[in-house]
């Protein structure tokens, strides 16, 4: 039976150890698109990492359009644009590997792997974490009640739906109000089950106005805002949940067979954490300037890792913008990153802003853009950008500030920021 | 009989040979259970261990605070206090020969007002009354230096150097593994509804066919005052105490490197914080009397409580993620100790009123259990020929996993392949699970057996190949999200 219930330890032999010039931890969109822009200018090897059988990140199984707007200029479906970065990273020399996770760190830019191949360490010049995102499944949203079957996040109903080919319920309740939680509505649509609410704690449902219109008119699907799910209900499989007013504290259940919590993304942190590289504690991402350069000298991270979460190309994109940063650091060969830098603070409403810090020798952000999440919608944002009591800036937006989606304000209000002064603070009313 | 046997399928239709007789039929595949089936087996006799469930371990024993127990707090005297501290040592050998998960954590007792401060030299006392004389009462300055992420206003403390934390599901399975392959029948899905003592056996009617046995133990946990019932005994009414518990994140695993246990008042015992054997840190449990049996949903009153605890005894753990949160039911009875009767002219031995101390007093309950089936008349021939014990799947963090064993990867793939991120749980691993002596058969048995999606994503990344490995080992059809090929039930989260 030693196979079956195998024996305990066997002692570990000194792993073997492969040395690259530029390691990517994460093969979605922004790790991808790092790795088809460095591997042609990296005299050495660019190495992608990625834990699933497959390289493309979440919108492998997001099989809806919608991808590739900015970054490849055409429209694609998740699948379809996944499968162009894998192709791209190969075709422009990066070297791939999937079901090769990395499970910790052994010195600074060295981490530790496991995949089907062996245990081993790779050695690297300059490291992108590019580990993106997850939602926040049920238990860390803290909902009590039953624990029955049929209570999923997106992703797990994306797996099951459009990679697995499995079936779900017949009648869901969505929880959020974000891009994601239309994402799986059309999920649960081609999987055959009907939507009989959508649950959102906010007074309108947020993302995209082009989602939102076919959302309720074409889908057909009811929403219920300014209200929260307060108890799970049903023994083997969920046969409803129980729903609260925010404002009244009236309460209902509402029958159904799934419920899909959407959104509410944390990063895939646990690498930066293990590591000890600062945390932005708004974000939970690691703390990164517009250079996306975090706190530990040649290690640089991209993607809904640092604001969970922006779109795919968007995420794509910072793999692009890393691309200068870190052909400079591999040329400066060791030479330190300049400071602790400025902190950029977000103000309430804002929930958080990225990249929060900024050094004298940072670039501009990546599509001159600040990334910035807010928890109240405002109709057209004033913003306000203030350091050492005077202000810095103030710029009017064109477009709305929305919960349930990324705002983006131009960096250009950073333009007058002292690099050596005090925390940079920015509002928005 | 023979010793290798294993056990019988348990969707196998109809009940065990209609003409066999076991010597003894034990109610209740938990610790307590599968403790007396294997201590019963290492005799020359046939066994029968017979389990309402689809799963050895299913019951309360899935779902307590993991604690591997000195005995220093129990009420000195009491066949608890004994059983508890012979079972401490028992299992902790036991553990390491199987490989059960163990870590050697001690604990500190925390007195955060006058009251508690007070209770500790008393405690104290207790514990040298119990035979365990390692206790050492320490100044808040000692205590912040063991836990420094404390929250304010500590005022002493009382060290259990010895008090562990284990693997609660291991323990189980370990145990029901080991019986079966000492010739235990294992019989699931067989939950008792009648039991008619005859001349020369007792009939129990199951919903899984009729069993039949010379002897009787009753181990049924929550149900053993229902069983009890059915033997004609009125001697206890078991009251289901809902506990729920917080298990937070394993970024929140160095905040808590030993177990911090509540002082226990004229106002009630509070919440302890634990670290799990996975890894994570536990915060709970509440303690309420329910008259629902089934009552394993956790509440909003649940977690308003534990997050008020925990905001006083650690603020920096609330910050971080929960992992999982569940309900898990103590058998609670009107005695206050464990409730051990044997009743010879009925070939019936009652093993009742075991709260969560069972977990380490499980074999020391067995051996207790076989030497008043011996007194009352059951022979007891030691058998010379008993397998080894089983050697367990490395689940706990402080031993080397396999996704870190480079050897073993080596030797087979299956253990480089990571399915499970967030737990880092193998292919391999899964694959073991399902063909194991008591293989899983359903999500959640498999989850207990691996920790595969009891991490931080609950599925989001692994749910759907998870389920889609299981219905290929197990060679049963998947269903939606990779759920349980069992009948449906309630089902609890993941884990202490």
């Amino acid at each position: 039976m030693s196979t079956t219930e195998p024996t305990g330890a066997t002692e570990a032999p000194t792993p073997r150890r492969e040395t690259v010039d530029v390691l990517i931890v994460g093969g979605g969109p922004a790790g991808l698109t790092a790795a088809a822009r460095l591997a042609p200018r990296v005299a050495g090897r660019v190495l992608v990492l990625d834990r699933e059988a497959d390289a493309g990140g979440i919108p492998r199984h997001s099989d809806h359009p919608g991808y590739g707007l900015r970054d490849l200029r055409r429209m694609m479906s998740g699948p379809a644009y996944a499968r162009t970065l894998v192709a791209r990273a190969a075709e422009a020399g990066a070297e791939i590997r999937t079901r090769a996770m990395v499970t910790g760190w052994s010195d600074e830019r060295t981490v530790e792997v496991t995949s089907p191949d062996g245990r081993y360490e790779i050695a690297a010049g300059a490291v992108v974490l590019a580990t993106g995102a997850r939602e926040r499944p049920r238990t860390a949203r803290r909902v009590p009640g039953d624990r029955p079957q049929g209570v999923l996040t997106t992703g797990q109903l994306q797996n099951i739906v459009h990679m697995h080919h499995g079936t779900v319920g017949e009648r869901a309740v969505v929880v959020g109000g974000e891009l994601v939680s239309w994402s799986a509505v059309l999920t649960l649509r081609e999987a055959g089950c009907r939507t009989a609410l959508m649950v959102s704690r906010y007074p309108k449902v947020e993302s995209y106005a082009a989602f939102t219109v076919p959302g309720r008119t074409v889908l057909g699907v009811p929403v219920a805002t300014r209200a929260r799910v307060t108890r799970i209900i049903g023994k083997g499989r969920v046969s409803a949940v129980e729903i609260e007013h925010l404002d009244t504290g009236r309460r209902r259940t509402v029958a159904c067979d799934t419920v899909v919590f959407t959104g509410d993304w944390i990063p895939d942190h646990e690498l930066v954490r293990s590591a000890g590289i600062d945390l932005d504690p708004h974000t939970l991402g690691p703390r990164v300037d517009p250079g996306l350069r975090t706190s530990r000298p040649g290690v640089f991270a991209v993607g809904n890792l640092l604001h969970p979460v922006d779109t795919a190309d968007i995420a794509a994109l910072d793999g692009a913008h890393v691309t200068e940063q870190v052909l400079r650091w591999l040329a400066a060969d060791g030479r330190p990153t300049t400071g602790e830098g400025v902190p950029i603070l977000a103000e309430a409403p804002l929930r958080w802003i990225a990249p929060s810090v900024l050094r004298p020798d940072s670039p501009a952000p990546a599509r001159n853009r600040l990334l910035l999440w807010t928890d109240a919608f405002v109709r057209v944002p004033r913003v306000t950008v203030r350091q050492d009591g005077r202000v810095v800036a103030r710029r009017t937006l064109p477009w709305p500030a929305a919960p349930g989606r990324v705002l983006r304000i131009p960096s250009s209000v950073l333009r007058d920021v002292d690099p050596h002064g005090g925390p940079v603070r920015v509002s928005v009313r | 009989m023979d010793p290798t046997s294993a056990s019988r399928d348990p969707d196998a239709p109809g009940a065990p040979d209609p003409g066999e007789v076991f010597d003894v039929a034990v109610i209740g595949a938990g610790i307590v259970g599968a403790a007396i089936a294997r201590e019963l087996s290492g005799h020359r006799l046939s066994v029968a261990l017979v389990e309402a469930r689809d799963d050895v371990g299913d019951g309360t024993s899935k779902a307590n605070t993991a604690i591997l127990h000195t005995g220093f707090d129990a009420r000195p005297g009491t066949l608890e206090a004994r059983l508890v501290a012979r079972g401490y040592a028992l299992l902790g050998d036991y553990a390491e020969r199987t490989g059960i998960p163990v870590e050697r954590t001690g604990a500190v007792l925390v007195a955060w007002n006058e009251e508690e401060l007070a209770a500790l030299p008393g405690l104290k006392e207790k514990a040298e009354a119990n035979g365990y004389r390692r206790c050492r009462l320490i100044g808040p300055d000692e205590v912040y230096a063991q836990l420094p992420a404390l929250g304010e206003g500590v005022l002493g403390g009382l060290t259990v150097p010895d008090e562990s934390i284990i693997c609660t599901w291991t323990t189980n399975l370990a145990l029901a593994t080991d019986a079966a392959r000492r010739g235990t029948t294992v019989l699931l899905n067989h939950a008792v509804t009648e039991a008619a003592v005859g001349e020369e056996h007792t009939t129990l009617t199951t919903n899984g066919g009729a069993v039949r046995a010379r002897w009787v133990v009753n181990a049924a946990g929550l149900g053993a005052d229902v069983i009890d019932g059915l033997l004609g005994h009125r001697r206890f009414t078991v009251t289901p105490r809902r506990g729920e518990l917080f298990v937070f994140d394993k970024l929140a695993r160095p905040l808590a490197d030993r177990i911090v246990l509540p002082v226990p008042t004229s106002r009630g015992k509070g919440v302890l914080i634990s670290p799990t054997i996975y890894g994570n840190v536990m915060l709970g449990p509440t303690s309420e009397d329910l008259d629902d049996k089934a009552a394993t949903g956790t509440s909003e009153d649940g977690f308003a409580f534990l997050l008020g605890k925990g905001e006083r005894l650690m603020p920096r753990l609330l910050a971080e993620e929960v992992t999982a949160s569940y309900a898990g039911l103590r058998a609670a009875t009107e005695h206050g100790d464990y409730l051990v009767e044997v009743t010879p002219e009925q070939r019936y031995l009652l093993v009742g009123g075991i709260r969560s101390t069972g977990l380490t007093a499980g074999m020391a309950i067995a051996e207790h259990a076989a030497a008043l089936l011996a007194e009352a008349g059951l022979p007891l021939v030691a058998r010379d020929d008993l397998p080894e014990p089983p050697r367990m799947a490395t689940i706990g963090e402080a031993t080397l996993r396999p996704y870190q064993d480079a050897a073993r990867i080596a030797a087979d793939p299956a253990y480089g392949t990571v399915v499970c991120f967030c737990e880092r749980v193998t292919a391999g691993e899964i694959r073991d699970a399902c063909h194991a002596t008591l293989p899983a058969r359903t999500l959640e048995g498999l989850r207990r057996r691996t920790r595969a999606m009891n991490g931080r994503c609950q599925g989001f990344f692994c749910g759907a190949e998870v389920g889609r490995l299981l219905a290929e080992e197990t060679g049963r059809a998947p269903r939606d999200e990779g759920a349980s090929t069992g009948a449906p039930r309630e089902r609890q989260d993941t884990t202490p």
